[in-house]
């Protein structure tokens, strides 16, 4: 127990400041100010792979850590779609997972917001679009904002969530989704 | 027949004394999986391909006393009156899975029973579950999308109580056509898709792909590239190991384990992009030796990161072994013993936890470890405890391999050039990742077309022994147990 608590002081806080949101991310605002309004920087997030090379999911395990220490921004990860209020998706969406994954956007409560993840969330990525792999998220789903990347390091997961849950980036941005990244 | 008939009977792989390729009829293809078998060899792949790659045929990839060992099996002149080739599951077990895999992407069907659909998932079609039956038995589905932040897939525990019996996967679900997508790529990028057949090994993957494309054109890679790639593939294993290292702790309750591991983790991937450019170092191994020179100040500052992980690691292990309530979680939990992890080929990681002393940098001694000889790390509980164990020790060895690669790295070039030669070629590269042995097998056509590629994940291998090691355990150390093994579900649904 000694060594635990030694361990702990050693290490003090090694949390780092949070980058900007980024509004070059966001592909569709769908959200008006008054939901944003309701979920505050309170958020949970539920996680759905849906068919990635687990590559974006170890990015997305790193905002846990102490450094990108995501919980002290009130952004959590939670075990069930009816407990969320954004889904983090990675792709590329195979055709075994597309039922499942619209079963766990059914699932999610309204108002509810999407991340797609890594240049296969964005657009198929290098497992391109045909056969099992159906490509973007918003193939499947809507999109609100997409984080390209392969994989897109923790501070740009980071700028990704912001970006979808900042109601002053929301009074900015304007139209309807053109459906996947630049 | 003994070894020593088949080694007459082989031919070279592209000069290499050590990779040898065997053409069998099927009367053969089962005879030479016994006489390996028979001689203490292993199974480490088994794959398919069909007329869309020249003819059908189904491959099977040996280690042997006497080297890699690759047997062909061509289909396209059916000898059995049903039309199956020879099935290999009652000698490796894990062999079931595969053929169901190549019936699903190739047609060709084995003579094992079971038949039923395994990547492919047919809508019209309900999965059909092995019941078990009895007074109180019940079942527990789970996935294909899970709590945690983990790869989609499908568990069917049936319990009794909170005991459980029998635990069946159903994977597939990131199943993306991934050997398919090979042929869209000339050889030379292939490299890139490699690699991201299981994020978590792109070092392992991309460097298997490059040796099994350079042994087919004669690439000859300068010895300061082999040591640049050995670089990368263990600070793959080291990141991977000190992640499982938190999450494992965290499985059993000690969330300061994770707050502790992660933050290491995230300091060597830091390191990683300095000197690598990448924290995942997906594009590091590329044909012709490595993507770029180490930047000037970088291999210091490694160094002192790994210095640092060392020490640390080293007080956070002597944490997890006095904690009362980590070790009642880890010992005992999980268990596969040495006799059961032979029989079943449990592979890589997991196996050395089990006393299989199996490691294709030690075993093949291909380059640059033949120079660098990595002690090989093993436990003989074969429980959590163990798979612990064993990752605290290949992550002291991981760390002293880097620092001796990054003091004693040769002079000379770290990439040459390479071209697609004039002919077809086929070859096969075998590396030892963090998880196991990687394997792929890849042809191509003059000109640099890929025909055929294949990547082996040993996944495969341990998926089944997962579902032996959590019998009679309790559903709730399933979470634990699974993360001691972290398969990947995408290494093995391709």
């Amino acid at each position: 127990m000694l060594k635990t608590l030694r361990q702990i002081r050693r290490t003090g806080i090694v949390s780092e400041p949070v980058p900007a949101p980024d509004d070059a991310l966001r592909i569709r605002a769908a959200l008006e100010g008054r939901i944003l309004g309701i979920l505050g920087r309170a958020l949970a997030v539920r996680m759905v792979d849906a068919g990635s090379c687990n590559g974006c999911e170890l990015e997305v395990n790193a905002l846990t850590n102490p450094i990108y220490n995501i919980e002290g921004l009130g952004v959590h990860f939670v075990a069930s779609p009816r407990h969320a209020d954004l889904l983090l998706v990675s792709g590329p969406v195979t055709v075994a997972m597309r039922e499942p994954l619209l079963r766990v956007y059914e699932a999610t409560p309204d108002p509810k917001l999407v991340v797609a993840v890594g240049d296969c969330g964005c657009d198929g990525g290098i497992f391109g679009c045909g056969g099992p792999s159906l490509g973007a998220v918003a193939n499947v789903i809507p999109v609100d904002v997409a984080v390209p990347g392969c994989p897109p390091n923790p501070n740009r997961l980071l700028a990704g969530i912001l970006a979808a849950l900042d109601p002053s980036a929301a009074l900015d941005v304007g139209q309807e989704s053109r459906g996947r990244a630049e | 027949m003994g070894l020593k008939d088949w080694l007459a009977v082989s031919v070279p792989f592209a000069d290499d004394p050590a990779i040898r390729r065997l053409r069998v009829g099927a009367p053969e293809w089962r005879r030479l999986a016994e006489d390996v078998a028979a001689s203490g060899g292993r199974l480490l792949a088994l794959w398919g391909q069909d007329a869309t790659a020249g003819h059908p045929a189904v491959f099977a990839a040996y280690q042997t006393a006497a080297g890699l060992w690759v047997g062909e099996l061509r289909r396209d002149v059916p000898e059995a009156p049903d039309d199956s080739y020879p099935g290999l599951q009652d000698l490796y077990p894990f062999a079931g899975r595969l053929q169901r895999a190549i019936r699903d992407l190739h047609g060709l069907r084995s003579s094992d029973p079971d038949d039923r659909p395994w990547l492919r998932h047919p809508a019209a079609q309900a999965y059909e579950f092995v019941r078990v039956e009895g007074d109180g038995v019940h079942e527990i589905p789970v996935g294909p999308v899970h709590a945690g932040i983990i790869e989609p897939g499908h568990f069917r525990f049936s319990v009794v109580g909170e005991k459980v019996l029998r635990l069946e996967a159903r994977l597939g679900y990131t199943h993306k056509g991934i050997e398919r997508r090979f042929a869209d790529f000339g050889a030379l990028d292939g490299c890139r898709l490699a690699a991201r057949v299981s994020g978590d090994s792109a070092v392992a993957f991309s460097w298997a792909y490059c040796i099994a494309l350079e042994a087919q054109w004669r690439v000859a890679i300068p010895r300061r590239a082999q040591w640049l790639r050995a670089l990368a593939l263990e600070l793959e294993r080291i990141a991977n190991h000190l992640g499982d290292l938190g999450a494992l702790g965290n499985d059993a309750g000690f969330a300061f384990g994770l707050a502790q591991f992660s933050r290491l983790k995230e300091r060597v991937l830091r390191a990683t992009e300095s000197t690598l450019g990448q924290r995942y170092p997906m594009d590091w191994v590329v044909p012709g030796g490595v993507a770029h020179e180490l930047p000037g100040a970088a291999a210091t500052a490694l160094d002192r990161c790994l210095a640092d992980v060392v020490a640390e690691s080293g007080v956070l292990r002597g944490i997890y072994d006095e904690h009362a309530g980590v070790r009642d979680r880890f010992a005992g939990t999980g268990a596969i013993a040495p006799e059961l992890a032979a029989r079943l080929g449990l592979a890589g990681l997991a196996g050395r936890a089990s006393g299989q002393a199996h490691d294709l940098r030690i075993d093949l001694r291909y380059p640059p470890y033949e120079e660098l000889r990595p002690a090989i790390c093993g436990a003989l509980s074969g429980d959590v405890a163990a798979r612990v164990a064993v990752r605290f020790d290949e992550l002291q060895e991981s760390c002293r391999l880097v620092r001796r690669i990054l003091a004693g790295l040769p002079s000379g070039d770290s990439r040459v050039a390479i071209l697609p030669p004039s002919s077809d070629g086929f070859g096969i590269g075998a590396v030892e990742g963090w998880r196991g042995p990687v394997l792929v097998a890849l042809a191509t056509a003059a000109g640099g077309r890929i025909r055929r590629c294949h990547p082996h994940d040993p996944s495969w291998q341990n998926w089944p022994a997962l579902e032996h090691a959590v019998i009679d355990n309790i559903v709730p150390d399933f979470p634990l147990i699974n993360k001691s093994f972290n398969l990947s579900y995408s290494g093995h649904d391709l």
